[in-house]
């Protein structure tokens, strides 16, 4: 059984219709990606999953459960974590303040432990953890994103657009950094507009369109894919 | 010395427009919204210390813990009613509704209490210290006022700081989105801060009567909006930008009641306020966020 299943969802913006019968899934252990031009609706996608915006019809299973009327404040300790896009770091909050909020539905007694945990995948942040958020550079502050995310034990880690504006360098570590994390078993839903390096480490993709999923494959057959490169990989 | 004496009465005055302010930078700070009828929520805090003395015979510690528990509810129920239904309403939709609530409440208070003045009974008495032989008194009240602003003070910045609510609030106060995703309820994080905010309205309406102890359903709103310009001045949003804005204020009317002239005062005060904003915009304390793309 899948451990997200989207079943033809329709949203809209007042009269705009954003999403139209989307529909896909993501097993326990993989990395999915949704990539897609601007304003194809891969973010509208997303929020609509952690509950921030609501479809009109058909459904959301996470595990078992429906969770498409699921406000999104409690969707965290069910087990479903997103990074938002342009990472939405509090910036005047220090870097453990903001791992801390991370785990706001986690009980206190685990937060130290918890909190090296992600010191070690990200020693950066250890070495700024008094630090102000809003002084640390993109780079890092996406570091930080995934950890506050990391710190909710999530079992489905929702990324959109990581590799917003960071310089070429950054974006390599931090898809380095996603293929890790799902090596040590987080199950990732990926966003992106980089759509080479997304389908690089994913498992499988879905290719959105104005709001229609139009192509989807293994990862490794979207990249090689004619339409896929003209259109998305400027091949 | 009576410069001192002017001096420690703007300290006690600008106390109280402090402890208001907090209830609005508070407010603004998380739901980005001005709840101009917070001044109102003082007075009611006000008469109900007042009756509960005066009509009950109850100890002023009850009559203030009452008005507490009354201005708490009041406050949450006014933000549950008026202002959450616009949570997604143009701001000024919410402005307007601020005013009208304002307005409500006044009225609501003169079909209650009448329009006839009360003579507030001070909480702690009338009496004061004399210190230099005589020279220089200070009252318990302006005392009390003073300290009690500085435990709030203290208090609401650990709590801020410190603990796991005051820490969801600051993350509700920057990013309402983000905060959601991280597991805060949001809207019961602004319902809290309406409940904070209001608890100190009630106890700044009883510090205020007993310093002037005329209480009519129109008490709340001229200190009300002088610690709103209090909160502007501070910096709003920042809870010791109310603070220092709150004693400046207060400083500031006192002096140009006592050098100036007693009827310019006001003047005074706004005339400061402008000029802030003019040279300092975001307020003295107010930080410019500039964000990183």
């Amino acid at each position: 059984m899948a451990l997200l299943q989207v079943e033809n969802i329709n949203v809209y913006y007042g009269a705009i219709h954003a999403i139209k019968d989307v529909s896909f899934y993501v097993d326990e252990g993989e990395i999915v990606t949704l990539i897609g031009a601007n304003g194809a609706g891969k973010t509208t996608t997303l929020q609509t999953i952690s509950g921030l915006l609501r479809s009109r019809t058909g459904s959301i299973l996470f595990g078992d459960t429906n969770i498409s009327n699921v406000p999104a404040h409690k969707l965290v300790s069910r087990g479903l974590a997103q990074v938002p896009e342009g990472r939405r770091v509090f910036l005047q909050m220090t870097v453990q303040e903001n791992l801390e909020m991370g785990a706001f539905t986690q009980p206190p007694s685990r937060i130290p432990e918890d909190l090296e945990a992600v010191f070690e995948q990200f020693p950066r942040l250890k070495e700024r953890r008094r630090q102000v958020a809003g002084t640390l550079s993109g780079g890092e502050q996406q570091m930080l994103a995934m950890g506050r995310a990391l710190m909710s034990h999530p079992k489905l880690l929702m990324l959109d657009e990581p590799s917003m504006g960071l310089a070429p360098i950054l974006v390599e570590q931090i898809f380095d950094i996603i293929q890790r994390l799902n090596q040590k078993g987080s199950t990732i839903l990926l966003v992106e507009q980089n759509a080479q390096m997304a389908l690089t480490v994913a498992h499988r993709g879905y290719v959105l369109e104005t709001g229609k999923i139009v192509t989807t494959g293994l990862g490794k057959e979207l990249i090689e894919s004619p339409e896929i490169k003209k259109a998305y990989l400027g091949g | 010395m009576t410069f001192l004496s002017f001096l420690i009465s703007g300290i006690s005055l600008g106390s109280i427009y402090a402890i208001i302010a907090l209830g609005y930078t508070m407010v603004y700070g998380i739901a980005k919204m001005l709840n101009f009828a917070h001044g109102d929520v003082i007075m009611v805090g006000a008469y109900i210390c007042f009756y509960a003395m005066s009509s009950f015979g109850l100890p002023p510690v009850v009559g203030i813990l009452l008005a507490v528990v009354a201005c708490t509810v009041l406050g949450m129920v006014i933000e549950r009613l008026a202002y959450k239904p616009l949570r997604m309403a143009p701001s000024l939709a919410v402005l307007i509704t601020a005013i009208g609530v304002s307005y409500f409440l006044q009225n609501s208070a003169q079909l209650l209490w009448s329009t006839n003045p009360k003579v507030f009974p001070s909480v702690v008495g009338n009496d004061g210290l004399k210190l230099f032989g005589g020279e220089l008194s200070i009252s318990y009240v302006t005392i009390t006022t003073i300290l009690t602003c500085l435990v709030i003070m203290v208090v609401l910045v650990s709590f801020t700081n410190h603990t796991r609510m005051g820490k969801a609030m600051r993350a509700c106060s920057e990013d309402k989105g983000a905060a959601e995703l991280m597991g805060i309820n949001v809207d019961t994080t602004i319902s809290v801060t309406f409940a904070i905010g209001s608890a100190l309205a009630a106890v700044a309406g009883v510090l205020l009567c007993s310093a002037y102890p005329m209480l009519v359903p129109t008490t709340g709103s001229m200190p009300g909006i002088k610690a709103f310009t209090a909160a502007v001045f501070g910096g709003i949003g920042s809870i010791p930008g109310a603070l220092l804005g709150g004693l400046l204020l207060g400083i500031i009317e006192i002096f140009a009641k006592a050098y100036i002239s007693t009827q310019m005062s006001d003047a005074v005060v706004f005339a400061v306020l402008i000029v802030v904003l003019l040279v300092k915009p975001t307020g003295l304390l107010g930080k410019t966020i500039r964000e990183k793309v």
